[in-house]
């Protein structure tokens, strides 16, 4: 392989790079299965250009996948407006009966006497090891002007992907705008038909997009990211498509984008699922916590003393399993319970923050009651939950709001408020 | 009369595909259906590895449960991690695709598929593919299944007919009828996921949606009613397998691919005469009214 | 008797809460409207109470019972952009989807069902129309039809979601009538009703929202200065701040959802 492998390599990473490009776009305007579309019609164009030209040579082939996939775009919208045909059928048919169209032309020409027409399956699920260095410098120069253009009109397809009802209102040439996003599409999808193949290629427009939008919001961050997620992926999926001769390099790739996606989704800060489970788990821990803490602090009130047994608590609330054990070795460890023998009770930094947690519990009520018109008997769930949540800097509004109150709906103490600052 | 069979088999599939896809469009589900039609790929290649064998029961029905199996991993990616619903049809359908290819490049020598098969089927294969019971020479075993599934189809959408109505024109409303429409969509993309896998032999993972889409599409575009749709789809199903079998001898190509083309162009003549027949109805009715009309909403108001 | 009634109803979307503790309680007979400012909750609690929507808590009851086992007694029009017109149905079609019931979707609808739909048709005066296709309609026409299929449902509570947004002038006084009508039956209706100024016109009672209950009753009672004043004027700072912590941390909102 040698020299050639190395420059398919750098060919790939680079329709890698430039397809993940415009696929933000695509999805950001959530047109991603457009491009899904546009890649299954540009393989009439390819046979067709075959079949007229008699060359398998790419600087001919190209131009006609390009227009087809403009074809495709142009019958889809014309489709959509023109009959009661849903956005989502119409592209389903183009994508179809485009296909099926490019089927019928590549069976035909591979029943008959074209010549040399064997290869041109490899269009349909990518083969870069095919790809000759010519076709290399079609695709480079391609992706090169794709993200050129990117660039040069980047303000333009901002506004425009993000607000387009604003963008049109302060007087952008909207038309334009559509026409360069379209044909960045057509440009970026077609030129992935020899390294991924058509069936595959819309891939390589969503997955990076989706997985990039994971990590960030900002759509220059974005771009970078879905481009290097599918360099990354463009350049593993060729080097495992080569270790074997009878593979194709479009399911590699994909297969590379899909793990590194998915891996994203799971594992993403912030908008991660694992991260947003831990949130809700940490959460969870924080309530029961904070409750017990309550609890130890009604009781107090209740009972006027400080020291309670298992037995005791156990009977006051209801706990599951070994819960209450291992919440109360925690709040030990924390230094906000005490033990005294086989009773526990509050220290004095555990009762500052029982207090807090109560106050904001009587706060809430009362703000229920006043300002939501809420009846008494009906605040205390409302506050069981909320109280948790109300940050120091909500508490401090709460409190401005309510105006300093001493009193809870059901006539007792907010704990806390008589030695507050004003 | 392998020429009859192929028909046959072509229509059946047809007839099936296309009158779930009836309900598929009025969800606008369409692209459910193509993300169904390619992540059965998988599901399709291991029940031949373990079968060794293309028409068994159970292991296309393990297939078909892929099929289900997608529309979930759609609803995982689209609830749960959140991600807006193109993207979440796009990437599920695209990773097990891609896997589906791997494995019959992986194993192309011990399953009978080969890349292409896998697009556009073999649908030329069907007659010889033959059922016997005893020694008795029943025809090819893909048309009676096809026929056995069609005949499921139609009785599902028979006895269902209102459920899938109601559902379809109105999740809300029937929700407040105490209907449940989350049972009612997944019975359908069920019997969407088993169609598709049976069809696969014959017309392959992509051509199947253009049966499931277009000739209903075309059905769409002139009828008033559910009921008349479904009749033109059966129509149009039936012309596109005609249709598209000549197509294929006459210029020696895919059959599948042949027929698809013909769906397509049967919805071309559709699509194309009823815009010339409104522009006539306009110009009439605009005489009639020496050019003095009111609308509104866009409909002529009496 | 109480019509309907919620308690303590409490309903998110999107993970944040769009009503907050509702409590109220209609008498039969009535023709209520909620009113309220934009993303006040107004069709969150149509939805909650049609039990299209699951309520984080409290609930809601139907002449006193749970609304799952009176469904025959509630009838419902949902917003009319909430459906695709295009569809392949004729007024009839639509109409008769009213007869279609939980357990009734399977067999035949009888002649006496047919008859309800031609009657209720006739109530709303679409009886002429009823082979016409459903996109045919303009806006009014196509309100209409939803407001006979409810009919068609023979219901006691009717729950409507803005009907009379968009629709023509003979429609609107069409739809009047047949609410006074329905009153006059005893009926009660309860619609989301989208302008402040028609309201003191069409109902007897109101339900001023603003995602947490301002005052609900006669009209008289509810559309005073001071009430109108706190639903339209803006949402309250600290329940937004709220309710933005909670989606943004993920939070379970009520003891039910926190798991082991």
């Amino acid at each position: 392989m040698g020299g050639n492998f190395a420059w398919v390599m750098i060919g790939c990473a680079l329709i890698g790079a430039g397809a993940s490009a415009v696929g933000v776009f695509s999805f950001l305007r959530k047109q991603a299965l457009v491009g899904d579309a546009v890649a299954h019609a540009l393989l009439p164009g390819v046979v067709l250009a075959f079949m007229f030209t008699g060359e398998k040579d790419i600087w001919f082939l190209f131009p006609g996948a390009f227009v087809a996939g403009w074809l495709g775009l142009l019958s889809i919208d014309l489709i959509s407006k023109n009959s009661k045909i849903k956005p989502d059928t119409a592209i389903a048919i183009v994508l179809t009966v485009f296909f099926a169209i490019g089927i019928v032309l590549l069976t035909h020409v591979q029943q008959s006497n074209y010549g040399n027409q064997s290869g041109l399956e490899a269009f349909l699920f990518g083969k870069a090891a095919a790809m000759l260095p010519a076709d290399i410098t079609l695709f480079v120069t391609v992706d090169i002007a794709l993200i050129l253009l990117i660039v040069l009109t980047y303000r333009y397809l901002k506004l425009y992907s993000f607000d387009p009802d604003f963008a049109k209102a302060i007087g952008l040439p909207v038309k334009l705008i559509q026409f360069i996003l379209s044909s960045l599409t057509v440009l970026a999808v077609a030129s992935g038909i020899q390294a991924v193949g058509v069936v595959l290629m819309a891939a390589l427009i969503i997955t990076p997009a989706a997985a990039a939008r994971f990590f960030t919001g900002r759509l220059s961050h974005m771009i970078i990211l879905a481009m290097v997620i599918g360099i990354i992926s463009s350049l593993i999926g060729v080097y495992i498509s080569s270790l074997a001769v009878s593979m194709p390099t479009g399911p590699w790739i994909v297969m590379v984008l899909s793990i590194i996606a998915i891996m994203a989704f799971v594992f993403a800060p912030r908008k991660g699922m694992l991260q947003r489970s831990r949130k809700r788990k940490t959460h969870q821990v924080k309530i029961r916590r904070e409750n017990l803490l309550k609890l130890f602090y009604s009781l107090e009130e209740k009972k006027q003393k400080q020291f309670y047994t298992r037995p005791q608590l156990l009977r006051s609330r209801r706990f599951r399993g070994r819960e209450l054990e291992l919440l109360l070795n925690r709040l030990l460890k924390k230094g906000l319970l005490q033990k005294q023998e086989n009773r526990y009770g509050l220290t004095e930094k555990g009762r500052s923050e029982a207090t807090r947690v109560v106050r904001l519990h009587r706060l809430w009520e009362l703000y229920l009651n006043e300002r939501m018109n809420i009846a008494p008997d009906h605040v205390h769930h409302d506050a069981e939950a909320i109280e948790h949540i109300i940050t120091p800097e909500l508490e401090r509004e709460l409190l401005k709001d309510l105006g300093y109150p001493e009193l809870d709906p059901h006539h007792s103490e907010i704990p806390g408020i008589k030695g507050m600052q004003r | 009369m392998n020429d009859f069979w192929i028909i046959l088999e072509g229509s059946l599939v047809a007839v099936s595909c296309g009158l779930l896809g009836v309900y598929l469009i009025l969800r606008k589900m369409a692209m459910v259906g193509d993300a169904i039609s390619h992540a059965v790929l998988p599901g399709i290649v291991i029940a031949y590895l373990v079968a060794q064998s293309r028409s068994s029961f159970f292991t296309l029905l393990g297939a078909a449960l892929f099929g289900l199996l997608t529309t979930f991993m759609i609803e995982v990616f689209s609830k749960k991690a959140r991600i807006q619903s193109d993207a979440s049809i796009g990437i599920t359908f695209t990773w097990l695709f891609a896997i589906g290819v791997i494995l019959v490049s992986a194993f192309s020598g011990n399953v009978d598929l080969d890349q292409e098969c896998v697009l556009y089927g073999d649908i030329a294969y069907v007659p010889f593919d033959t059922l016997y019971i005893g020694s008795t020479d029943l025809g090819p075993a893909p048309v009676w299944l096809q026929a056995i599934n069609l005949i499921a189809v139609l009785i599902l959408l028979r006895v269902g007919h209102r459920g899938f109505l109601i559902t379809s024109f109105d999740p809300a409303f029937s929700s407040g009828l105490g209907i449940k429409t989350d049972t009612w969509h997944y019975v359908l993309m069920g019997a969407v996921s088993f169609t598709v896998v049976l069809s696969f032999n014959a017309v392959g993972a992509i051509l199947v949606v253009a049966f499931l889409v277009v000739p209903p599409a075309t059905a769409y575009l002139i009828s008033k009613q559910v009921e008349t749709m479904m009749a033109y789809t059966v129509l149009f199903g039936i012309l596109s397998a005609i249709g598209g079998f000549y197509l294929a001898t006459w210029w020696n190509s895919s059959i599948s691919g042949a027929m698809a083309v013909a769906a397509g162009i049967l919805f071309v003549l559709v699509f194309a005469a009823k815009k010339v027949f409104m522009r006539q109805q306009k110009k009439t009715t605009a005489n009639a009214f020496d050019g003095k009309l009111e609308f509104r909403d866009g409909v002529l108001v009496d | 008797m109480i019509a309907f009634e919620a308690h303590n109803l409490t309903v998110s979307y999107d993970k944040q809460p769009v009503l907050w503790d509702i409590d109220f309680e209609i008498p039969e007979g009535k023709l209520v409207g909620i009113i309220g400012p934009n993303g006040s909750g107004k069709t969150t609690l149509l939805k909650a109470a049609m039990g299209i929507l699951e309520a984080d808590s409290g609930y809601v009851k139907v002449f006193e019972k749970n609304p799952d086992k009176v469904r025959e007694r509630l009838g419902y029009v949902p917003q009319r952009q909430s459906v695709d017109w295009d569809f392949p149905a004729t007024v009839m079609d639509i109409t008769m989807m009213g007869r279609y019931r939980k357990g009734r979707l399977f067999g035949r609808l009888s002649k006496t069902d047919k008859e309800i739909a031609v009657d209720s048709l006739k109530r709303v005066g679409m009886y002429d129309y009823r082979n016409r296709q459903i996109s045919e309609l303009s806006g009014g026409q196509q309100q209409r039809v939803f407001i006979a299929r409810s009919l068609a449902q023979q219901a006691d509570v009717y729950l409507m979601d803005e009907p009379f947004v968009g629709i023509d002038a003979a429609s609107e006084e069409s739809i009047l009538n047949i609410l006074q009508e329905m009153r006059s039956s005893g009926k009660t209706v309860i619609m989301v009703h989208h302008d402040l100024h028609t309201a003191l016109e069409f109902f007897d009672w109101v339900i001023l929202l603003n995602t947490r209950l301002v005052a609900a009753g006669p009209k008289e009672e509810v559309l005073t200065e001071e009430n109108l004043r706190t639903a339209y004027g803006g949402k309250l700072n600290v329940l937004s701040r709220i309710a933005d912590l909670i989606k943004s941390k993920e939070y379970p909102i009520r003891e039910k959802d926190m798991k082991e």
